[in-house]
Formats: C-alpha cells, sequence, structure tokens
C-alpha cells in the first residue's frame, strides 16, 4: 500500500496559497511586458547567488585560511580578511560607477565628472589594508613587549 | 569529509547556528518593513491617482489602496522618507548577503519536500530570495543610472516589492516565533553550544567569533551607510559620501552649483528656445489663455521660498534659497482663486515626467513657486532656465524644468 503524502501544518498551507494569489494577483502585472526577461532575473537572481557568489567568497576564504595556516598565523586570517571582505562588497554594490561604464552618461546626466569612482574605490582599499596592517603591527609589537626577555 | 553539499557534515563553518541566523533575521525583519513602507509611500508622493502623467503603473489595481493626497508639509517629508529608502536598501545589503549565506544548507535539504506545507514553503522561499535580490538589485543599478534590467525601473521596483513582501510576511509569520525563541534561549543560556538543523554536525576549528563575524556584518553596514547618506546632504557632508553617485563635489560652484538630475544639454534644451525672445509661458485656465515672456513674469509679485530638491534615487539638496511667482497667483491669473490641479509642461521632447500634475494642495501652497531665480541669480540652464517649478515637498521629478505651459483645471 503506497502512504499518502503528508500535508504538514493546515496553518501553514492556507498561509502559503493565500500569499500565492496575492503573488499571481501581482505577478500577472510583473510579467506584463518582458515576461521572460523578468523571470530570468527573479530566479537567477537566486540561482547566481546561491550557486556562483556564495561559493566563489567561500573559496576565496578558505584560500586565505589556508596561506595564513600554512605560515602558522591561523589566528591573524582576520587581518586579511576583514578589509578585502569590505572592498569587495563596496565593488560589488558600486560595480556600474567604479568600473567606469556609466562615466559617460553621469557626465551628460547629472554634470559630474564620472570616472571617479575606481580612484576613489582604490584608496579606500589602500585605507583598509594599511590600516589593518597598522593594527596588525602594534598588535605583534605589543606581544613581543609583554614576552619575557631573552636570557644571555 | 563529505563532498556534497546534501550532505550536512559538508557544511563546516562553526558559524552557522540558530542565534547567528535569528539576529540577522530580526535586523531584517524590522529593516525590510522599513523600506517596504517608504517605497509605498515614494509611490503616494508621485499622486499617481492624480492623472496618468504621473503614474508609471497604471494597472496596479488594488495595489494602490492607500494612496492619499501628498502633503507640503514639512518641506523634508520626501527628502527623508526617499533618503531613508536608499540609504537604508544600501546598507542593509551585508546583513541581507550574511543572512542568505547562514542559511545556503537549507537549499540543499534532502528530501526535497517532507509534506505538502513544506513543498509550499519552498516555492516561496525561491519568491522571498529572487524577490529581495530582485529589489536590492535593481534599486542599486537604478541609483547608478545602470538601467540594464528588463523593462521600466518603476513598474519592476514595484511590482516586485510586493511579491517580495508577500513572501517577507509568510516568512515573518513562519519563523519570527522561533527567531524570538532562539534569541531567549541563546541569552538564558551564555555562550552554550547551540544545537539545530542549521549547526554543522563537524564544525571547523573557529576563525572568528559568531560575535566578530556579526562585527564584520555591522563594519560593513557602517561603511556603506558612512559612504552613501552624505548625498542627502549639501557641502561637506556630501563630500563623506565617497562611493555615492551624489557624493563627493557639488557639479558646479556659486549660486547654481548645486546638484542636478538631468542637465540642460541631456534633456535637449537649446539656448535659442530659451532666450528672452523665443521663450513664452503658456498659462490656461477658466478665462483662457496667457502669454508671459519672462520680463512679464518678473513684473509680477515675486515670493522666495527655502526648498530642497529631493530625488527618488535618494540624493537630495539642502534648502535652496528659490523666487518666483507663486503658482496659486498664476492660477489666479486664468479664473482659478480657488487654486485648481494643473498640468505642467516642459520645453522638454523626451522623457517620462517631462509632463507632470500638481494636486490643488500643492498649488495652493504659498510656497510653490514657479521659481525664475535661485540662491539670488537667475536659474541656470541645467536648473530649469527660463522658469521652473519648485513644490514643497515633492519629488524631484515633479519639480518640472524649462517649463513651457501650465493648464490649470485640465486633468
Amino acid at each position: 500500500m503506497r502512504r499518502r503524502p503528508a500535508i504538514g501544518s493546515p496553518f501553514t498551507v492556507l498561509l502559503l496559497v493565500c500569499s500565492f494569489a496575492l503573488t499571481g494577483y501581482v505577478g500577472v502585472r510583473l510579467l506584463v511586458g518582458d515576461w521572460f526577461g523578468v523571470s530570468l532575473w527573479f530566479v537567477g537572481a537566486a540561482l547566481l547567488h546561491d550557486l556562483v557568489l556564495l561559493p566563489l567568497y567561500t573559496v576565496a576564504d578558505r584560500a586565505v585560511v589556508t596561506v595564513f595556516q600554512a605560515a602558522g598565523h591561523r589566528d591573524l586570517v582576520g587581518y586579511a580578511r576583514v578589509p578585502a571582505a569590505l572592498s569587495g562588497l563596496l565593488l560589488l554594490v558600486w560595480f556600474p560607477l567604479i568600473s567606469g561604464q556609466m562615466a559617460d552618461r553621469d557626465r551628460s546626466v547629472t554634470g559630474l565628472c564620472g570616472d571617479r569612482f575606481l580612484a576613489r574605490w582604490l584608496l579606500i582599499t589602500a585605507v583598509l589594508f594599511g590600516g589593518s596592517a597598522l593594527l596588525l603591527v602594534l598588535r605583534l609589537r605589543r606581544a613581543a613587549k609583554q614576552r619575557p626577555p631573552a636570557v644571555h | 569529509m563529505a563532498r556534497s553539499p546534501f550532505s550536512p557534515a559538508f557544511w563546516r563553518s562553526p558559524l552557522r547556528g540558530p542565534w547567528f541566523t535569528s539576529v540577522l533575521g530580526v535586523v531584517l525583519l524590522g529593516g525590510i518593513t522599513v523600506l517596504f513602507v517608504t517605497g509605498l509611500v515614494s509611490y503616494a508622493a508621485y499622486n499617481p491617482d492624480l492623472s496618468p502623467v504621473n503614474d508609471q503603473t497604471p494597472d496596479k489595481g488594488i495595489l494602490g489602496f492607500y494612496l492619499f493626497a501628498w502633503p507640503t508639509h514639512p518641506v523634508w517629508l520626501y527628502r527623508l522618507t526617499q533618503g531613508v529608502h536608499v540609504t537604508l536598501g544600501i546598507t542593509l545589503i551585508p546583513v541581507l548577503l550574511a543572512k542568505l549565506w547562514s542559511v545556503v544548507p537549507r537549499l540543499f535539504t534532502l528530501p526535497p519536500a517532507r509534506s505538502v506545507a513544506h513543498a509550499l514553503e519552498r516555492i516561496s522561499l525561491l519568491l522571498l530570495v529572487g524577490g529581495g535580490l530582485f529589489e536590492f538589485t535593481t534599486g542599486v543599478l537604478n541609483v547608478q543610472l545602470d538601467y540594464v534590467f528588463p523593462g521600466s525601473f518603476y513598474p519592476l521596483h514595484f511590482y516586485g516589492a510586493w511579491v517580495f513582501f508577500t513572501a517577507f510576511v509568510v516568512h515573518a509569520a513562519l519563523k519570527v516565533p522561533a527567531a524570538v525563541r532562539n534569541l531567549r534561549r541563546a541569552q538564558e543560556a551564555g555562550e552554550a553550544r547551540e544545537t539545530g538543523e542549521l549547526v554543522s554536525p563537524s564544525p571547523a576549528e573557529p576563525t572568528v567569533s559568531r560575535r566578530g563575524a556579526l562585527g564584520l556584518v555591522g563594519g560593513a553596514s557602517l561603511l556603506l551607510f558612512g559612504t552613501t547618506a552624505g548625498q542627502s546632504f549639501d557641502g561637506p557632508l556630501r563630500e563623506t559620501a565617497v562611493l555615492a553617485p551624489h557624493g563627493g563635489p557639488e557639479p558646479g560652484s556659486g549660486p547654481g552649483g548645486f546638484q542636478i538630475n538631468k542637465t540642460a544639454g541631456y534633456a535637449g534644451i537649446s539656448a535659442a528656445e530659451t532666450s528672452e525672445e523665443a521663450w513664452r509661458l503658456v498659462v490656461t485656465g477658466r478665462t483662457g489663455t496667457v502669454r508671459l515672456s519672462r520680463a512679464d513674469l518678473l513684473r509680477l509679485p515675486l515670493h522666495s521660498s527655502a526648498l530642497p530638491i529631493a530625488c527618488v534615487e535618494g540624493w537630495a539638496t539642502s534648502d535652496q534659497w528659490w523666487r518666483g511667482v507663486r503658482l496659486r497667483d498664476l492660477a489666479e491669473l486664468v479664473g482659478h482663486g480657488d487654486p485648481s490641479d494643473v498640468l505642467v509642461e516642459s520645453l522638454q521632447r523626451h522623457g517620462a515626467f517631462r509632463r507632470a500634475a500638481l494636486r490643488a494642495n500643492q498649488v495652493a501652497d504659498p510656497r510653490s513657486l514657479l521659481a525664475l531665480q535661485v540662491n539670488g541669480e537667475d536659474l541656470t540652464p541645467d536648473h530649469g532656465y527660463p522658469a521652473r517649478v519648485i513644490v514643497p515637498a515633492a519629488p524631484g521629478v515633479l519639480n518640472t524644468k524649462w517649463v513651457a505651459r501650465m493648464a490649470f483645471g485640465e486633468l
């Protein structure tokens, strides 16, 4: 005898069916133009994030940890991870501006100089890594001072 | 080590667990609710039910149920709501990414569905994650003027928001009780080892504490906030918005040096059509049509108001000192002593908002002007010379530049 599929919580089912009805009402309006393009963006955004972006930054992070571990400084990995994550995030959010692809439009539309963003992002990245290096040096010096002096 | 992401042992980060996910979830619960509400408010600010020229989503149906006549008080109302919408959205990006990271093992759950309810919930989660990323991506691209998305921004972002928020409400209804329980338990148990579906069965040695990871997420949000928020102000504060589209130095110096949405060159406005000889403002109303040169306008009673420009893209200027003719005086000139709605047309030949409708309450406000001067000088071509509309609290695109025609009572 085949087992009947479980239903689960009736409240959950009702809530979800209600939400799908509203989503359908909105969805026909959302898809009225380029339905394929919009669906592609909706589903593609989720897939691109879950199957490309997330594995990519995970692998990059593992690589950084491996390098620090090989050097015997696993505890110091944050000094590279934090500035890299912050700089990468700024690049991700402002990529159209930083890459300069919007520079011409930017200038003609807003009258602002459009190719200023790459230089600024590079400077912010320099400050982030430089600041991190400075903190690391301070920490290492403090650790060296606290160590008892070598006996001759 | 497990090779397949479908095996729980594949996920080894010791950070994942109910506490981490619950903290991020609670932040998003508040943050995304504010984003949704300020987004709906922005739609209302366009007065879309006043005239089709103001409405980019005419087939909205019941989704416009809440619309109301947009007020003119306080003058910084749209500057505040839309500044919050855009700046908060950008600030929440790290929280969203961290939240998605924290629950990614769930994507690979086997069996794919334990019950009908679970199967439906997973479909809803696709709408939640796809919708969330769609909303954040279209918003972030739009403020950078990178119109690569498949259609016009307004309907995509508006209808996308409803799809996303519907799935968001369902998710909140199903998960908030558990999140609150998790946070309570963590408070009582302290740093005790967690249990639960998200906790890795074979965690790797930690390289950062959970609080440290949360600190990184918060720091990233702070960095985005700090490099964006300044674009809602003039002067030194704008200089701090180093990566925001309207951050950094002003486009010019002097009285007309403040931020420009669309330049005269981009809008295709030539000096020939705005010259003293060529340009005439056509005002129509109950008593007929009046044609006014710029000199005629300057002979009418002039008034001043200090008003900001606030753009849907989230940037704004501080108050500028505008001088010109009150809209209600122009209405009276053509027989509308009781101010009526007005349709304003620009010299601009292209662009969604070259025609815009203003409601009677906006026309009646004594601070609403057809401005001829700003900060003590004539308007510059980029700020709408020979004349532009400036209305308190209205979204920037309704402050029509290079005005050619004003039709009172024609809507």
